[in-house]
């Protein structure tokens, strides 16, 4: 983005104050342009032919530095890019890196379609949510055009993940194309040798295309001018991923390079970049240890400028830390991570239903809910406000007390001893120490359960409905 | 046309050099040290040449506790006698430190005296010749007293004292550090004011030597707010290279704290919803891996750790980019 201040996109806007963007002011939505939280389309007057002028200038201000690349059609597109910062601490990181897992061209069909059908399915909850991964890479192994389109077409008809066809042969390439192209799929990969007739390929079938230059940034930056140039501004950078020894310090270095250009203004090289853990299979033999570095060196790329990847495990030991850590440096840092503190009904609760305490923090709100849910345990799930701190360190800073227990449930409006046919709380195990305090505060039966919310349903088998004393 | 990128201009403030350990000529009986710091740039980066690797400090403690099954299972045959222990963490698992805790000091478990907890200090002393860290129980009320002692009985060694906190009389640590020539660990909790009032306190306060403070901003697990910490580590390096002085110091981790996640040590996944989490024997490791690598790229120096592949993998993975 070419400015910083409110104040400085408020100049090219209407100044009506017209409300139309759901801002009252044209200024506070031009905060909001600042801080990318809208989009300037939202603002429909500046879309009136006689604005513009403003709008064309406005929005090439507004532009990220690293350009938006698109992968893929409808509801499963991929928007990789579109980064405005080094530190996720500065703004946020936009459009997480998208992890394409392989597949290939010799596969027998049974095991191809059981592959694609598991990238495409896996899923872990968290925080409200399930993490997913996105994209399917077919690789040509055969080099044979033909067995690639058949493969290409069968992943085309077993999923909507959007695809990368991989080869360097353009003949493979255009074989693929043919199949795919309603798609939108992301080429790769265009190099010294083949870049001609590959450029000519991302033109005529107007795809998005990788441009690969193992540990030569002269020559992507050039290869990136030159494919600009031709008429295409749809790239993605490949610097070569080493997976091993001095060479993977200096791609480490390549990527740090090419996102620091991209940021600090040079438009020749702002574009995406691509990282290969995959090459970690050819540094180790066994399946194990290939694993853990794939996942290792995909953790180093997704933390620093990665914005796509090519990885072959499907391990969960893989694939999990994978989505975690992509989490955590996409997070938006300026996102309050609290959920409204209350009383929440989880299934269909009566008054014979169990009444459990937790905190109003989002991760231990929503991992205790979705473990209750799950094993459809219909309850009360109390949220306190603990200003959104968990429970163990609520506890030990003293935002999870008796009196803020007793607290949230006068405010709820609800009431223990009409509500419920058993006037009993369950304390998570962390704040078994209240036991006592939250019995003489709100004279209500506290029994405690496990540490670990995951163990609820195990602890409800053996320890609900209460004995009557 | 040539790709070009300029250096990091402002980045022109050094990380404190702190060493650890102390060989006979200094005084003490270790036959290395760890130095840690330098730094001129963001780890790794080609902007300065980073003068010292990353160390990993493995952790013993000075009674049996709970730990997830994939960790026990290492430590079965030495885990009622901390200075085995030691030797084998040191021996088999390629730990350039070794990090006693004593936690069994904690009135509320053991409640062993200062003076008992530091036999077990002079044991791992002996047991092994690599810098060591001594930690408390982290109870605040009996932890100054419990690192006075350590620190007296390991004189002249220069080992680490985790940790002089906000939360606890820090003066005391501190004064311990330096009466007998020890490197205070400045321990604050996701929160990067804190740590700047608190590397203050120790230096301005209590005259701790600017040698001799290394920073724990906070671990937490990949899941469980590593968020929160890499970004606060991140923007401590940050400001230390642009020139804070109130936090040029290097940066120390409890990496270990991966395995409260329950990904590292459930069996599988609480949720019919999930797929498959897989095996967790390769699922533990594989996190603390991961959330300690993560803090290396955030700037962290030396990372407290317990797992032997997570030793292993992360000692592979810093090393290689550290060139
Ligand atoms: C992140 C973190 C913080 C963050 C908190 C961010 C936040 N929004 O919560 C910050 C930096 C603010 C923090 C501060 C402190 N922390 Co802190 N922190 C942690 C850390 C690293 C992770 C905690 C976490 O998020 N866990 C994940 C969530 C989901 O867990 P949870 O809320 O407990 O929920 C689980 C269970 O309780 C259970 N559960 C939840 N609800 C329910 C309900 C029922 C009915 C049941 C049955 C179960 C159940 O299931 C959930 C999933 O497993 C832990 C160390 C660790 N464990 O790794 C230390 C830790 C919790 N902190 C600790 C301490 C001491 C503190 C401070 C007091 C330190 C200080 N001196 O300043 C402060 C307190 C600050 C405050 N309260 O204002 C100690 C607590 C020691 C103790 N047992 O007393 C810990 C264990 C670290 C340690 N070993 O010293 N901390
Ligand atoms: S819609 Fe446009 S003109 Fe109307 S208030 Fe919003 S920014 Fe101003």
């Amino acid at each position: 983005m070419k400015i910083n201040s409110p104040l400085e996109a408020y100049k090219f806007l209407p100044a009506t104050n017209c409300g139309e963007c759901g801002e009252q002011t044209c200024m506070a939505f031009a905060a909001h342009l600042i801080d990318r939280s809208k989009d300037l389309t939202e603002c429909t007057p500046i879309l009136e032919e006689k604005f513009r002028k403003k709008y064309e200038e406005l929005d090439a201000l507004l532009a990220p530095e690293i350009r938006e690349v698109v992968i893929g059609v409808g509801d499963n597109v991929a928007n990789i890019g579109g980064d405005d910062v080094l530190y996720r601490h500065k703004l946020t990181f936009f459009n997480q890196t998208k992890f394409a897992y392989d597949v290939w061209d010799t596969m027998d069909e049974k095991d191809l379609i059981e592959r694609v059908k598991y990238i495409q399915d896996f899923k872990k909850f968290y925080v409200g949510n399930f993490l997913t991964v996105d994209m399917v890479a077919v690789r040509s192994t055969s080099g044979d055009p033909e067995k690639f389109a058949a493969v290409v077409s069968k992943v085309v008809e077993t999923t909507h993940l959007p695809i990368i066809l991989c080869s360097f042969d353009p003949e493979v390439l255009k074989a693929g194309l043919e199949v795919s192209k309603d798609r939108n799929p992301l080429l790769y990969a265009a190099n010294k040798d083949n870049w001609k007739e590959v450029a000519d390929l991302a033109l005529e079938y107007d795809v998005p295309v990788t441009l690969f230059a193992p540990n030569d940034l002269d020559l992507l930056k050039s290869m990136a001018k030159t494919f600009a140039e031709m008429g295409t501004e749809k790239l993605v950078l490949d610097p070569g991923t080493f997976p091993t020894g001095k060479q993977l310090r200096q791609t480490f270095n390549n990527f740090i390079k090419v996102r620091r250009a991209g940021i600090e203004g040079d438009r020749e090289i702002a574009y995406p970049i691509m990282a290969v853990p995959f090459t970690a299979w050819m540094a180790h033999d066994d399946p194990v240890s290939a694993s853990y570095w794939e996942t290792v060196v995909a953790s180093v790329f997704t933390i620093k400028y990665g914005d796509i990847m090519i990885l072959h495990s499907t391990e969960p030991y893989a694939m999990l830390p994978e989505l975690h850590i992509r989490d955590t440096i996409y997070t938006d840092p300026r996102k309050p991570v609290m959920v409204d503190p209350g009383m929440y009904e989880v299934g269909e609760p009566t008054a014979d239903s169990p009444v459990l305490v937790t905190t109003n923090f989002a991760l231990t709100y929503y991992t205790v809910e979705s473990d209750i849910s799950s094993n459809k345990i219909d309850c009360y799930l109390w949220a306190i406000d603990t200003e959104g701190i968990g429970v163990e360190a609520a506890v030990a800073g003293g935002q999870l007390t008796a009196a803020k227990i007793k607290k949230g449930i006068e405010e709820s409006g609800f009431n223990l001893q009409t509500d419920t046919t058993h006037n009993t709380i369950i304390l998570p195990g962390l704040a078994a120490r209240l036991q006592g305090d939250v019995e003489d505060e709100t004279g209500a039966n506290v029994m405690i359960g496990p540490a670990d919310s995951g163990r609820i349903p195990g602890w409800m088998e053996k320890n609900w409905p209460p004995q009557k004393k | 046309s040539r790709f070009e990128v300029s250096k990091v201009d402002n980045w022109k403030n050094k990380i404190q050099e702190v060493t650890l350990g102390a060989t006979s000529a200094d005084g003490g009986s270790r036959k290395s040290t760890v130095t840690l710091g330098g730094e001129n740039a963001l780890p790794y980066y080609f902007d300065a040449e980073m003068p010292h690797r990353n160390y990993v400090t493995v952790d013993v403690f000075d009674m049996p506790i709970g730990m997830a099954k994939a960790v026990k299972g290492n430590y079965e045959d030495v885990i009622n006698d901390p200075a085995e222990w030691a030797k084998k963490v040191v021996r088999d698992f390629n730990a350039d430190m070794v990090t006693i805790h004593l936690i069994s000091t904690d009135p509320l478990i053991k409640d062993t005296p200062a003076k008992e907890a530091a036999k077990v200090v002079e044991d791992v002393l002996q047991a092994v010749d690599v810098p060591i860290v001594i930690g408390g129980s982290g109870n605040p009320e009996k932890d100054p007293g419990v690192l006075e002692k350590a620190a007296e009985v390991a004189e002249g060694e220069r080992v680490l004292l985790a940790s002089a906190s906000l939360n606890l009389d820090y003066e005391r640590i501190a004064k311990a550090a330096i009466d007998h020539g020890h490197v205070v660990l400045s321990w604050t909790q996701l929160e990067i004011n804190a740590q700047k009032e608190l590397n203050r306190k120790l230096m301005k306060q209590c005259n701790v030597p600017r040698d001799s403070i290394i920073m724990d901003p906070t671990t937490a697990a990949l899941g469980y707010g590593l968020d929160y910490a890499y970004t606060n580590m991140e923007r401590i390096r940050l400001a230390g290279l642009m020139g804070d002085d109130e936090l040029t110091f290097p940066m120390s981790s409890g990496t270990t704290n991966a395995w409260g996640a329950r990904e590292a040590w459930m069996v599988s996944s609480p949720l019919k919803q999930d797929s498959d989490w897989g095996p967790r024997e390769y699922r533990g490791p594989i996190w603390e891996i991961v959330t300690g690598l993560a803090l290396s790229l955030a700037g962290n120096d030396m990372f407290m750790m317990m797992h032997p592949t997570s030793v292993q993998v992360l000692k592979e993975i810093t090393q290689t980019l550290y060139g």
